[in-house]
């Protein structure tokens, strides 16, 4: 009977209590380490403090903060134009945030989406420049599978030095994005400059027939359907698969993955080259779809951003939706408050107050006041 | 000058802000403590110096505000990553997301500004006759007297002090360390902050003698070279000083080469530190397989006392 | 009667909803050693941790040398002259000998040469006064265990402890290291010390403690001394019932040769030779243990059976076909089971539930997954049988495994790989850290894979779980196979001496 009862007392482990300073008293805070799932509320919570903080910085400016977002919010999402500049600026966003998802569920840190996405739509206007004469049905699918595999080889020049000679991710991806922007001067300045463009750097425009086809005559383009199909296949590979299921079990732990015949080597590869093709097809519809030409900051950082889009949405695929849309309009928010004398690296900064109140929410969630049993 | 003097002198000009982020980084990580916020960390160090330099003209005064700056960022990712127990990887992202956006919404307003001054030189004229160290160490500037100080010091810390020997129980073996009387989290909030604070004056000497003016994103990546130079290193601060003016020599050969008229677009000489960043790590990586890096053993663990599983 | 230099009393200490330690009552004396006895998870190591300032008490009263303390931090301990050498050691690893000794000395901010000099001097007197010997000058990770332990136990005296618990000090010994730590136990205690040790060995303590402490499920059972009392009552008060101590007899089953391992050589990290020339032989319906102190290559024996460990020379033969390379898949395929060292760093997935972790051996299967794409509801359906049949306690079957107990946790283990009626199965330590049910519960499962004509290699520590399972004990020492002895010739000290790496004569050298 007794052995009985001691067995259910410890069916469920304690939770673990960190250290508890000065003196003995009544309350404490204790640790959770076995819960890892913070509540919903905590990226809301952590955008909102963001406001906040920034709002001081606006304030030191001289600024009304309330006025500034205020005018940010009616320049993201007030007017039909703006929305659909966020939703625009929301498809990198999607690819490159759904590529880092994928590689950071097996605690790959991917951080090179910037450059897998300039290696994209390097590739892509390649094709225009030597291809100039093919058909629209050709040369549209030409420049998504060169896109998206320049940007996959790109990731691949990640996982290599980290498989095969033990790298950090991080170093390589983000060593990577300068030699591909540097890669992006030299053909804009060099090579690929548009002769009757004033000697300002740039590829010459792209043809119609090279143009991504937009969405009733707007400058939302087709490029958000590749976004929101690749949101949907993530979804069934991850919940269905068996893929999904590996990286699962490796993001979990990845020792207990090897000790089952789980190759974790192969799948690093593999998650690489996805995360790369997927910045890479952002890259390609960059300039197919909007910028329709080759040029110099084509990408406002959507390599960085997408990392905090991903992480705010705790790579849920309807989360990564949200929160593409919220940077998104974040960025075109920027933009808008150019009008009022302020610099647009406001949204920088609230971009990176968000990860920091994130990563701190995640953890405080955990710890929790209990009473002291005395 | 000859050309390889030159390139010496321009060596240890573009070296020492990657040796005060290197070392810098050593701190932190002998503490146990990833630091991958160097990037921002650099960014912010720089921008504070500009903005308090050009107002207020003061030069002392401005280092001391990049160095306070970052100290306190140094203690948010202390407290992030030691208290908290969060994700370091993430923490340092984070860092630099947050250092990049923050310094260029601040620099918007000194960008392109030239600054009223430069660092003092040490003119140590009895050496000007002897060839080659005259030209060198002759009229060098003031952060890099420094670093060579600190590249002295900090030896001397990690391997002959009771603190150094503190310090490396406290990044191999917190538990140990925590047994033993020593105070694992003031230690590393204490290395943490003061790596940040190296890293804010890597940015500085940056701004004050690579770059003469702020521009957004100024570090280039500088920040992260330093994040693979602390590996390359092997978390030791002599170490430290020969790649970080490795490093420099290779940023400047770029542009000498292109001054003596290279055929070779400059674009791609200035790929080569970055490109050399991942070959040193891979070649590092293979030589190094199977042996023991040198890591410190806790290095991203956070400690915990009561650890009952 | 003596000093009384340690007495505790109404020691209470909670983690969660567990007692640990309920209104627990003990005292030690000077020039004494004193054993504090009990089964895994009785709560000893716990007392001893809140005497030492590891963990704070919840309530109770500490007195040392007849004066009420407060005991809140290990540095605090340090100050009243206790000083504990713990099981998993508090050395760190890369530092030198005597930089352990010294860490936390603050006195004396520079350390040059001629401090590090006077240090070694005075350190190494420390150590042969009380019969110790150890290499002061290299990096700990250099060190057998014996000799890290021996730096553990130098470091406490250094420090000026007079009050030293040693928490399972002999479990990482050899029986003849055993006897060289007893001797400067003793040196010890004619010099006045109090020495206390945890242990769960019954025998050792009879030989060595003068008096001894028995602990039961958080509760203090009794104090006796010594002289006054003996192995069956020591089980008696420790269990909580009477114990049988014979040997469970069973039935032969062995069958034809299913696994064979000729001279195969392997290397660890970092270059060290870990398995040198080794051969066994594994039957069907047979148990073979294999027993050795921690660190002789067991690791990566197991290892290279999984196919987790690549091997440089020798061959092996599986099932009758031999075994080409290291595939941990291949493995899995052709019926060989593991149950790894620690099952919550390389058998399972803390925050995944019992569906996942289930899984993990079979999703490839036709049964499980279909064209890559798995059978969810077939396999929620499937871990539920399991669950019930193992009889696992979880709240749910998508609970995080790391929220159940550690029994619950081997349980689920057991049942992914039991659940592939493997032919082989290759279990390391497997009751490790496991209450006496549970552990029993785990022996039960090996018992039936043998009686269903499994072979079983069992790798462990306890010399009492192999004699009581095992068909034939082989010995391990080095990296290779020492000896061998059946289950009827089985000889405690006999295994003891081949642990210890003396090969006897009677002993076929393999």
């Amino acid at each position: 009977m007794s052995r009985q009862k001691a067995g259910a007392e410890t069916l469920l482990k304690p939770v673990i209590s960190p250290v508890s300073a000065g003196k003995s008293r009544a309350w404490r805070l204790e640790f959770d380490a076995i819960r890892v799932r913070s509540p919903w509320w905590t990226p809301v919570l952590s955008v909102l403090l963001a406001l906040l903080l920034c709002a001081g910085f606006i304030a030191v400016n001289g600024m009304n903060p309330w006025t500034v977002y205020a005018k940010m919010w009616n320049g993201a999402f007030g007017t039909g134009y703006g929305l659909t500049e966020t939703l625009v600026k929301a498809i990198p966003l999607l690819l490159c945030g759904l590529g880092i998802a994928v590689a950071y569920r097996i605690s790959v840190w991917n951080i090179g989406a910037e450059g897998q996405l300039t290696a994209g739509a390097i590739a892509a206007t390649a094709v225009t420049i030597y291809f100039p004469e093919i058909p629209a049905v050709w040369s549209i699918p030409l420049m998504l599978v060169l896109g998206v595999a320049a940007g996959a080889f790109w990731g691949l020049l990640t996982a290599i030095p980290r498989i095969y000679f033990g790298v950090n991710e991080l170093i390589t991806s983000l060593m990577l994005n300068y030699v591909a922007l540097l890669a992006l001067d030299y053909f804009v300045i060099g090579p690929w400059k548009d002769p009757e463009g004033f000697n300002m750097p740039g590829s010459p425009m792209f043809a119609a027939s090279l143009s991504l086809p937009t969405l009733g005559g707007t400058r939302l383009h087709i490029g958000l359907l590749f976004a929101l199909v690749a949101v949907l296949i993530y979804y069934l590979m991850i919940r269905f698969t068996r893929w999904g299921y590996e990286l699962r079990m490796i993001g979990a732990n990845p020792v207990a993955a090897r000790y089952n015949g789980i190759p974790i080597t192969r799948h690093i590869l593999l998650v690489m080259v996805i995360s790369g093709g997927l910045a890479g097809l952002a890259g390609m519809v960059e300039v197919s779809g909007v910028s329709h030409k080759l040029m110099q900051g084509i990408s406002p950082g959507y390599g960085y951003t997408a990392i905090i889009v991903a992480w705010l949405a705790k790579l849920n695929p309807l989360g990564l939706i949200v929160s593409a849309v919220l940077f998104g309009g974040l960025i075109v928010g920027g933009y808008s408050v150019q009008t009022i004398g302020l610099p647009s690296s406001v949204s920088e900064m609230l971009q990176g107050a968000i990860l920091f109140f994130l990563i701190a929410g995640d953890m405080i969630t955990r710890f929790r006041v209990r009473r002291r049993s005395a | 000058m000859d050309f390889v003097t030159q390139l010496l002198l321009a060596a240890i000009t573009a070296g020492t802000p990657l040796l005060l982020a290197t070392l810098g980084g050593i701190l932190t990580e002998r503490a146990g403590i990833i630091q991958l916020g160097a990037e921002g960390l650099m960014l912010m160090g720089a921008v504070t110096t500009c903005l308090v330099f050009i107002r207020s003209g003061n030069l002392a005064l401005a280092l001391l505000a990049a160095a306070a700056v970052t100290a306190l960022l140094g203690m948010v990712h202390a407290f992030l990553s030691v208290t908290l127990r969060a994700n370091q990887t993430m923490c340092g992202l984070a860092m630099t997301l947050f250092g990049s956006g923050l310094s260029a919404y601040l620099g918007k307003a000194v960008s392109g500004n030239p600054l009223p001054g430069i660092l003092p030189r040490i003119p140590l004229e009895f050496l000007e006759p002897i060839p080659v160290i005259g030209a060198i160490f002759g009229r060098l500037d003031l952060l890099t007297w420094l670093s060579f100080l600190l590249v002295i010091a900090l030896h001397l810390l990690i391997h002959r002090t009771s603190w150094g020997l503190h310090l490396r129980a406290v990044g191999d073996s917190p538990a140990t360390a925590d047994v033993m009387g020593i105070r694992v989290h003031l230690i590393r909030y204490g290395y943490v902050t003061a790596g940040a604070m190296l890293i804010g004056l890597a940015g500085a000497d940056m701004v004050l003698t690579v770059a003469p003016t702020w521009n957004e994103g100024l570090t280039a990546g500088r920040g992260w070279i330093a994040v693979g130079l602390v590996i390359f290193a092997r978390w030791n601060p002599v170490r430290a000083l020969l790649c970080a003016y490795f490093f420099g020599a290779l940023d400047s050969l770029g542009f000498r080469m292109q001054l003596l008229g290279s055929a070779i677009p400059p674009y791609f000489l200035k790929m080569i530190p970055y490109v050399v960043t991942i070959l040193v790590l891979m070649y590092l990586g293979y030589r190094d397989r199977g042996k023991p890096s040198g890591t410190p053993e806790s290095l991203g663990v956070p400690y915990v006392r009561e650890h009952r599983f | 009667m003596r000093e009384c230099s340690v007495e505790m009393r109404g020691i209470v200490k909670t983690f969660g909803s567990v007692v640990a330690s309920d209104q627990v009552d003990f005292s030690a004396n000077a020039g004494e050693i004193h054993a504090l006895l009990g089964e895994n998870g009785a709560g000893k190591s716990t007392v001893m941790s809140l005497l030492s300032g590891v963990y704070r008490a919840d309530a109770g009263e500490i007195r040392i040398h007849g004066t009420k303390v407060q005991i809140r931090s290990p540095k605090d301990a340090a100050r009243l002259g206790v000083g504990m050498v713990f099981q998993n050691f508090r050395l760190v690893p890369t530092l030198t000998a005597v930089e352990n000794i010294v860490l936390g000395e603050k006195s004396s901010f520079w350390r040059g040469r001629t401090w590090i000099k006077r240090k070694h001097r005075e350190i190494a007197e420390l150590a042969k006064r009380f019969g110790l010997s150890i290499p002061v000058d290299q990096p700990v990770w250099q060190l057998s265990v014996g000799e890290q332990q021996r730096v553990e136990i130098v470091k406490t005296l250094y420090r000026g402890a007079d009050i030293i618990i040693l928490d399972e000090p002999t479990s990482v010994l050899t029986p003849g290291e055993a006897e060289g730590l007893f001797r400067t136990l003793r040196r010890m205690k004619e010099e006045g010390k109090t020495v206390i040790l945890t242990t769960h060995k019954m025998k050792e303590v009879l030989a060595s403690s003068d008096r001894l402490s028995v602990m039961r499920k958080g509760k203090m059972i009794a104090t006796l001394r010594t002289e006054d009392t003996n192995e069956r009552e020591l089980a008696q008060l420790m269990v909580g019932r009477e114990v049988t101590l014979e040997r469970r007899e069973l039935e032969r089953t062995r069958g034809g040769e299913l696994l064979a391992v000729h001279r195969i050589s392997a290397m660890a990290e970092h270059g060290r030779k870990a398995l040198d020339r080794l051969s066994l032989t594994v039957h069907r319906g047979e148990i073979v243990g294999v027993a050795g102190v921690a660190g002789n290559g067991q690791k990566e024996l197991a290892e290279v059976l999984t196919g987790l460990r690549n091997w440089a020379e020798g061959s092996i033969r599986f099932d009758g076909v031999p075994v080409k390379t290291a595939s941990v898949r291949k493995a899995i395929a052709s019926g060989i089971a593991h149950v790894p060292e620690n099952r919550m760093k390389s058998g399972l997935a803390g925050s995944l539930g019992a569906v996942d972790n289930l899984l993990t051996k079979s999703y490839r299967s036709e049964a499980h997954s279909r064209l890559g794409i798995l059978k969810s509801a077939r396999n929620r359906q499937w871990s539920e049988q399991l669950v019930r049949r193992f009889d696992v306690k979880t709240p749910g079957l998508d609970t995080p495994v790391q929220q159940l107990s550690g029994g619950n946790q081997q349980k689920l283990l057991f049942a992914r790989e039991v659940t592939q009626r493997p032919k082989l199965m290759v279990a390391v330590h497997p009751t490790q850290g496991l209450d006496v049910g549970a552990a029993a519960g785990v022996h039960e499962l090996l018992l039936e894979l043998r009686a269903a004509g499994s072979g079983v290699l069992l790798i462990s520590e306890d010399l009492d779980e192999l004699m009581q399972l095992s068909d034939r004990i082989l010995v391990m020492y080095n990296g290779t196979i020492l000896g061998e002895q059946t289950r009827e010739s089985a000889d405690r000290e006999r295994l003891g001496l081949l642990m210890a790496g003396v090969p006897g004569e009677e002993e076929k050298v393999v």
